[in-house]
């Protein structure tokens, strides 16, 4: 039996959405917290990678706003997935957020970059149902230019997730210039083959809906000239993780029989 | 009521039954009964649908033609002399070697009737707008020789009605046009036969040859031998289609036909508001199914039954003032066909033909008629649940009901009467309402009755509120007693109203599908609701200060501070939102109404939003004068601004007990928001309905679209000729709306993906 905490952790929240549908299985309940280690380049919430940009609530607080939404998270497939920021910058917070909903009967994902590998307890993981894993980039050196640090935390994190058998959803954001280098994908593919425990791989085409969070916040954004990834291209990347036999929905996938 | 088999002979009946299980269906008229006792549920998916005929192809390619004619002139054609009856008119064709249903309303296809029985003033109106000149004719019958409706109405309408309807507070009443909202049980023709039914009828007329008749029994007397009269003129009118309804339909053609014929009679006789079809899918499918499974028909035959039927259904017109399309725009007739639901005994009563009604939206396009009207529950199938979703994405033309809600009040066999007002067919009818502008009822509660645009003394004159800064307990005080001399101000105008609709404009044919005693219910309505909820939050938990001007009338709020919004599902001000339902429908049952009719109400306001803002002042939620507002119980624009699922927990948790004539909300989404692959987005399009409805939603409208693509058909509308969006309770085509009206709905809360 695990110890109760003895007080309400108190988290950063920088926002929640009530109806996400990329975030794991169904309908969610997203919240987002603020803080993240990373930097990324193409980053779609610059306004939530300092901790102070989050809004103080006590997890009870968050647990007692998600609790009105079991009956619809329930009818509609879905669950609680903690994003960010970098969740894994709050784990207290986390540990408490993933413990209510698993109470509540929820269904739990944790969407995390994995950098903050010594963060994520095994209690912590053990209350974890999807592990939603970003990984930006699969050289050191692009890692390192995309998101100002290195890749080496973030694959052991991903082997300890396949070693612990934990359910994990690949996720990878396409930038034209950025990513798209094919050996790459390739290596990332192969990777991902070899760890056994991913369930899917997500090829999320970079969009440009944050740049105005860029621009309020006085920050230069890299990326204003650079394009979403053609089509052509999102097809043919998805097409190398499915030959190795991952299971890669796309928007060009046909519809299911059913 | 029980009728011997007189003609036709019963061995006719028996081939038109042949192969059907009998049950109490075959001795008295219940066409619930037959489908229950023969209805094959169908559990699998869309892959056995097939496409359009050639025939139907040719057809609809005629009728695009035609419409696109229409769309340029605003009405395609018009008649001018001969007053609209179920006989009037020679029968009509499209291209008769291409239709396999046939029957218009008048002698051309889309050629509006005028149906002066309402008033002639609004005919004349109607047709001055569009170029077109009443018959002379006309003005030595109405109103010397026969009195219409709206005559009979202002006859007796009080200064205070008057007052009321003037200033708005009450507005799009039915005094000058047609109720509608009244679904005869059509099905019954094609089931039973013309000589049953008028025999069952005539059973109806002697069992009230009573000892002692008193004006109620009379008045019921008389509406049966109309009704009487009616079924033999649809006798007439479809033996001059070549069709002898006396017998009962032995096909699936036939069924088809002999439904869509009296449906037919009753929109040439009546041009109610919304003139729904009730529930025929499932019903057909009975036949359909018998066709098929006798090698008489192939599923491509089948299917051309329905795309036939649905093209005939698309071309429904009436003729409308231009005030009339201000307030309902998109010329909407609210042929509502509801598909679907679920039975008593838990079977499910989707079916084949519930596939193919829905897929008249991949064979003939998008189009908002008819009405569309999924009666969706938990246990559905799910192949069937993902074909809606997948339907819905495509054409952004359907709307959604909660059969697992609506069930144990109204049973397996109800229908939707124009948006969301649920009846058991033929066993119940409303006398439509309109609705009360409770926005305006605040205001008038703060300004002690004063209409705060006119200045006029409309409400009684209680103490205005004085104070610089609005007291939530004073103001809901206030607001009480308003709404006290609102729900009886309102109430007699509707008793005033319907009391002159069955003298002067009975509904004969739609009646004559209806048994002998209905259950009447009185529909008002509210508008406003979220406007109010938010002005009484603001109140409660910000600082409202009050501009007056120089007549002492508050006409302007300054909100200091922050306050919960209806739509974040935050109690604080979505319990505001109930107990205004609440409060204001305590006060209608206290009402007495024309002929015990039961009280409803509904929050909907179709696309009259638009109207009611202009015609209402600031409020104290920040909105300012004229100012749209949001459609039925819709969180306002904007300001629900935690996603879907809390937008959707603020409407589903308005009390359906206390708003029992439905609870309208339209819930607009991008496709992108919906999830990142098109299997995804079907799936987590159901698991939102499905999360609605879990809830205890009512009502809801879905609509997937881009803002850019609206903005493009604002600029290009000939781009978008079939471009439909749901609004409150109704589809319209988006090139139909006004500017006005585009924008409002361009404004409207759109769920994106959030960044």
């Amino acid at each position: 039996m695990s110890r109760q905490p003895l007080v309400d952790p108190v988290g950063r929240v920088h926002s929640i959405e009530t109806a996400g549908t990329s975030d794991g299985p169904g309908v969610r309940f997203v919240v987002f917290l603020s803080g993240c280690p990373l930097r990324c380049v193409y980053c779609h919430n610059p306004d939530s990678q300092h901790l102070a940009d989050g809004k103080k609530r006590t997890a009870s607080d968050v647990l007692a706003e998600l609790r009105k939404y079991v009956p619809m998270l329930r009818a509609a497939k879905g669950g609680l997935t903690i994003s960010g920021g970098e969740p894994l910058v709050q784990p207290e917070f986390t540990l408490a957020l993933l413990k209510g909903a698993r109470k509540l009967g929820l269904h739990t994902a944790l969407d995390t970059s994995g950098f903050l590998n010594a963060n994520a307890s095994e209690e912590l993981l053990d209350a974890v149902d999807l592990v939603l894993l970003d990984i930006k980039a699969f050289s050191e050196e692009t890692h390192r230019k995309l998101t100002r640090v290195p890749l080496a935390p973030i694959l052991d994190f991903a082997r300890r997730l396949a070693a612990r058998k934990q359910r994990v959803w690949l996720r990878y954001v396409l930038v034209p210039g950025w990513t798209d280098k094919l050996e790459e994908i390739d290596g990332l593919a192969a990777f991902a083959a070899s760890l056994g425990n991913i369930e899917r791989v997500d090829v999320l085409p970079f969009h440009k809906l944050g740049e105005w969070k860029w621009e309020k916040l006085k920050r230069p954004y890299l990326l204003r000239d650079t394009q979403p990834p053609s089509l052509k291209l999102q097809i043919e990347v998805r097409r190398r993780f499915r030959k190795l036999g991952l299971n890669t929905p796309g928007t060009r996938h046909p519809p299911k029989a059913t | 009521m029980n009728a011997p088999l007189s003609s036709p002979s019963a061995a006719v009946v028996t081939d038109a039954w042949r192969q059907f299980t009998p049950g109490p269906w075959t001795s008295s008229i219940d066409v619930r009964d037959f489908i229950m006792k023969n209805v094959t549920p169908f559990e699998g998916d869309e892959r056995f649908l097939e496409g359009p005929s050639a025939r139907t192809q040719a057809l609809w390619a005629k009728v695009k033609e035609l419409l696109a004619e229409e769309r340029r002139k605003g009405v395609l054609d018009a008649e001018t002399q001969v007053i609209s009856t179920i006989t009037s008119h020679a029968p009509g064709y499209v291209d008769r070697a291409l239709e396999v249903v046939v029957g218009l309303q008048t002698d051309r296809p889309l050629k509006r009737g005028i149906m002066p029985t309402g008033g002639l003033r609004m005919v004349k109106q109607a047709l001055e707008s569009y170029g077109y000149t009443a018959s002379p004719a006309l003005d030595a019958i109405f109103p010397a020789v026969r009195k219409a409706h709206n005559d009979g109405v202002f006859d007796v309408y009080t200064a205070e009605m008057l007052r009321c309807r003037k200033s708005g507070i009450v507005t799009g009443l039915p005094d000058a046009y047609g109720r509608g909202r009244i679904i005869g049980d059509y099905r019954r023709l094609a089931l039973y036969g013309l000589d049953r039914l008028v025999a069952d009828k005539r059973g109806q007329l002697e069992s009230l040859e009573l000892a002692q008749l008193d004006a109620d029994t009379l008045r019921l007397r008389e509406e049966l031998a109309d009704q009487l009269k009616a079924l033999e003129e649809l006798r007439t009118m479809a033996g001059q289609y070549g069709f002898d309804v006396s017998r009962p339909a032995a096909t699936a053609r036939e069924a088809v036909q002999w439904t869509y014929l009296a449906y037919l009679a009753a929109i040439k006789e009546a041009n109610g508001a919304a003139m729904s079809l009730g529930r025929v899918s499932t019903f057909l499918d009975v036949y359909l199914e018998r066709d098929l499974a006798e090698g008489r028909i192939t599923e491509a035959e089948a299917q051309e039954l329905i795309d036939q039927l649905v093209i005939k259904l698309r071309m429904v017109r009436f003729l409308r003032t231009p005030d009339y399309n201000e307030l309902f725009s998109g010329d909407p007739t609210w042929v509502t066909e509801c598909i679907g639901g679920m039975a008593l005994d838990g079977r499910t009563l989707v079916t084949r033909s519930s596939f193919r009604m829905l897929h008249t939206l991949d064979n003939l396009g998008p189009a908002p008629e008819p009405n569309l009207t999924v009666l969706w529950s938990e246990r559905l199938p799910a192949p069937f649940k993902a074909y809606c979703a997948r339907t819905s994405i495509s054409s952004s033309s359907i709307q959604y009901e909660g059969d697992d809600l609506m069930r144990p009040h109204w049973g397996d066999d109800y229908g939707i009467a124009c948006c969301v007002s649920a009846m058991r067919l033929g066993r119940q009818m409303q006398f439509f309402g309109a609705r009360a502008n409770l926005a305006k009822a605040l205001l008038y509660a703060i300004n002690g009755g004063r209409d705060e645009l006119s200045g006029e003394q409309v409400g009684p004159p209680l103490a205005p509120i004085t104070a610089d800064v609005l007291e939530p307990a004073l103001v809901e005080e206030r607001f009480l007693q308003m709404l006290d001399w609102l729900a009886t101000a309102y109430m007699n105008t509707l008793n005033a109203i319907h009391f002159m609709h069955d003298k002067y404009m009975y509904e004969r044919l739609e009646m004559a599908f209806h048994d002998r005693d209905v259950l009447r219910t009185m529909a008002c309505g509210i508008a406003g609701l979220s406007v109010v909820a938010d002005s009484l939050s603001a109140i409660r938990h910000a600082r409202v200060k009050v501009k007056r001007d120089a007549r002492g009338l508050a006409t302007d709020f300054e909100v200091e501070g922050e306050f919960p919004t209806f739509g974040n599902n935050d109690e604080r001000v979505d319990r505001l939102a109930v107990w205004v339902v609440e409060q204001f429908m305590a006060r209608l049952r206290k009402q007495r109404t024309y002929r015990d009719a039961v009280p409803t109400q509904s929050v909907l306001t179709i696309t009259s939003n638009v109207v009611y803002g202009k015609k209402t002042g600031s409020t104290p939620d920040g909105r300012k004068l004229g100012e749209p507002f949001a459609p039925g119980a819709n969180p306002m624009h904007g300001r629900d601004v935690k996603g879907p699922l809390a937008s959707m927990a603020s409407v589903a948790g308005l009390p359906y007990a206390h708003a029992q004539d439905g609870i309208s909300y339209t819930f607009s989404i991008t496709a992108g928001a919906l999830g990142p692959s098109a299997p995804e987005r079907d799936a987590n399009l159901v698991n939102l309905v499905d999360a609605f409805f879990a809830q205890g939603g009512q009502h809801i409208n879905v609509n997937v679209f881009d803002r850019e693509t609206l903005l493009d058909a604002m600029e290009h509308p000939e781009k978008y000729p079939q471009l439909t969006i749901r609004v409150s309770g109704y589809a319209v085509n988006f090139v139909k709306l006004t500017r006005e009206q585009q924008l409002d709905v361009i404004n409207r809360t759109l769920h994106a993906v959030s960044s």
